[in-house]
């Protein structure tokens, strides 16, 4: 069996206490190491509450999480807090930087919070992953003087600062036109090969999802499809 | 310290409504200031007056007819409070000008020690203070009614005291002086004491032991110690509170509404800067969501808050310092009576000021414990739900 940075066991999810709303149903599902995957779905059908659940953003309601076999479920908040700094990069559909700070401090950003002093190593990697992303012109501008695209490529650039193994992205295109989707893919999949990063994409794209190694249908709270190439 | 930055950084983001907090923040503490320094220079101009220029403990004998011997061991051992200022002595007499046949005290002082007392170099009007013995120095409307002229002899008698002693003594008018008191000024006359035992017939004795000192509302503390030194019961030791209980209280009552005040300034300051900072996490909700993915502890997050609050804080506190300067320094300055003096007496306290900034920077401090502890209950997954 090739190694799984990602494990869920038996993940059920239900919101609500008084109203109780089954959103997964006994979710097995995991994820190999450098893979590219994608996850497709209708509206609704929990693809959102799987990501967040797998990004320790979330809780499930029963079930185990494993991120490089340590059982997620188990970890304090600090912990939790620290594995999502040093091991997960989130890209959500709203690129979500903080507007107060340049895109250059929102791509340092997760190093200070490691507590990781800014060294000139890691300006340079900063410089370098604006560069990848093409932003080295606009690296000063504060996150809301920037287009959508821009924005989103910045937050991607910043998923990628700590080196994690796994990025996690909800829909990263969502509101971009679709020159520009096409290029935050490409993008994406030149990370994945020259990092070695695991991703996790959430996409309604079929035309992206077939781009991925493999692509997880999501169906009414449970896995309805696995396709691997 | 990242939640410092992050704090600096969201103060200055918008910067508008942190300065809005800061100008709040300064004017309570400039109302705080002004306030404590007027009512302390309300009552210290007060006490000053009341007593600033008399003796804050006095030594006698209870009998009247009697004089104090031992004062020089009395006086070695008052200078060694720490909170005396100055200790004098005087000798009085109860006399009559001779040739007018009018009655006066004769009161005997040793100048160079009781002038930081009785301040008499100020009152001086005209001529000098007495520098030698059978120099005496009158109230200038007495010197006026009885057409004195400087250098002037006067006869002050004394009734015979059994020893057959000389009833007349011969002294020379060498000043005058002005207690704004009509009954001083009509009926004193001051010399030293060695002319005063002349005129009564006496040894080295003195009728009182006057002193003055720093911090005045501790002078029943001086005065037990004073007491306890002296262990006689022949002795009196007066310590001026006990004789102006209606001042004090009245004083009491002044600094309890003062602090009323204080405290309620405060107070509003508190719940201004806890409502202002409770917005200014739902304004940063968001903010603290993406870190929160990003990895930041709720611990972190709440430090946000709390140096902001902290951040407004020492600026608050010094705009309300410099502030409130500027309003002592105008009402010093500009509010003026016709002879210079200010018209509102203030007493611009650093300790105090120091107090007042202290408090407006914990306050703000602790304000901001209630956002920083709301900051720890966002949730990552609500934020990042509703775009
Ligand atoms: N906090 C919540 N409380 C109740 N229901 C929720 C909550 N979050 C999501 N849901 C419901 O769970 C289902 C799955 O949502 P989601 O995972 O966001 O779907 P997707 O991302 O596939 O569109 C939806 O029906 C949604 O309404
Ligand atoms: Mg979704």
């Amino acid at each position: 069996m090739a190694d799984n940075v990602i494990e869920l066991r038996h993940v059920e999810k239900v919101y609500g206490t008084a109203v109780k709303t089954q959103v997964l149903f006994d979710v097995n599902l995991a994820f190999e190491k450098e893979s590219f995957n994608s996850i497709i779905g209708q509206s609704g059908s929990g693809k959102s509450t799987l990501l967040n659940i797998i990004g320790t953003l979330d809780r499930p309601t029963s079930g185990e999480v494993l991120l490089n076999g340590v059982k997620t479920t188990d970890l304090s908040k600090n912990k939790l807090a620290e594995l999502r700094n040093k091991t997960i990069g989130f890209i959500f559909q709203f690129h979500y930087l903080l507007p107060e700070f340049t895109a250059y401090e929102n791509v340092l950003m997760p190093v200070r919070i490691a507590g990781t002093p800014i060294t000139e190593e890691i300006k340079a990697r900063a410089d370098e992953l604006m560069a990848l992303v093409g932003l080295t012109k606009v690296k000063n501008n504060l996150a809301v003087n920037m287009s959508g695209g821009q924005q989103q490529r910045t937050a991607i650039a910043r998923a990628l600062m700590n080196r994690p193994e796994i990025i996690l992205a909800d829909e990263p295109t969502g509101n971009l036109d679709s020159d520009t989707t096409e290029q935050v893919y490409d993008l994406l999949r030149e990370i994945n090969r020259k990092f070695k990063t695991t991703f996790v994409i959430i996409t309604h794209d079929r035309r992206i999802a077939e781009k991925a190694d493999r692509i997880v249908e999501v169906k009414d709270g449970r896995i309805a499809l696995d396709l691997r190439k | 310290m990242l939640p410092f930055k992050i704090a600096l950084r969201f103060l200055k983001s918008s910067l508008g409504q942190t300065i809005g907090i800061i100008l709040g923040i300064g004017v309570g503490v400039s109302v705080q200031v002004f306030i404590g320094s007027l009512i302390t220079g309300l009552q210290a101009s007060l006490v000053d007056k009341t007593i600033g220029s008399s003796s804050q403990i006095t030594v006698k004998m209870k009998e009247d007819d009697q004089y104090i011997e031992d004062y020089a061991e009395y006086i070695a051992y008052i200078e060694t409070l720490p909170n005396i200022a100055s200790v004098a002595t005087t000798l009085d007499a109860n006399s009559v000008l001779f040739t007018e046949n009018k009655p006066v005290i004769v009161r005997g002082t040793d100048l160079a020690d009781s002038d930081a007392i009785y301040k008499l170099s100020d009152k001086l009007v005209r001529g000098r203070l007495p520098a030698a013995d059978y120099e005496v120095v009158i109230g200038e409307s007495l010197f006026a009614e009885l057409g004195y002229a400087l250098g002037d002899t006067i006869d002050i008698y004394n009734p015979p005291t059994g020893s057959g002693a000389d009833e007349h003594k011969f002294v020379t008018v060498v000043g005058t002086f002005d207690f704004q008191v009509a009954l001083t000024n009509d009926t004193l006359i001051v010399t030293t004491i060695p002319t005063v035992q002349d005129i009564l017939n006496v040894g080295d004795v003195v009728s009182t032991v006057i002193t003055q000192l720093d911090e005045v509302f501790d002078s029943d503390l001086d005065a037990a110690s004073i007491a306890a030194f002296i262990a006689d019961d022949a002795v009196e030791v007066i310590d001026w509170k006990t004789q102006n209980e209606s001042l004090l209280s009245g004083l009491n009552g002044q600094t309890a509404s003062s602090l009323m005040i204080q405290v309620f300034v405060t107070l509003s300051v508190v719940l201004g800067i806890a409502s202002v900072l409770a917005i200014t996490v739902l304004q940063k909700s968001k903010q603290v969501g993406i870190l929160k993915a990003m990895g930041i502890k709720d611990s972190q997050a709440s430090f946000i808050f709390l140096s902001q609050g902290m951040i407004l804080g020492v600026f608050g506190a010094i705009t309300g310092l410099l502030i409130g300067l500027g309003l002592l320094y105008s009402f010093t300055t500009f509010a003026l009576n016709a002879d210079g003096t200010p018209v509102v007496p203030l007493s611009i306290d650093p300790g105090f000021m120091a107090l007042s900034a202290l408090i407006a920077f914990s306050s703000a401090s602790l304000a901001s414990f209630i956002p920083a502890r709301k900051s720890t209950k966002i949730s990552i997954i609500e934020v990042i739900k509703n775009g």
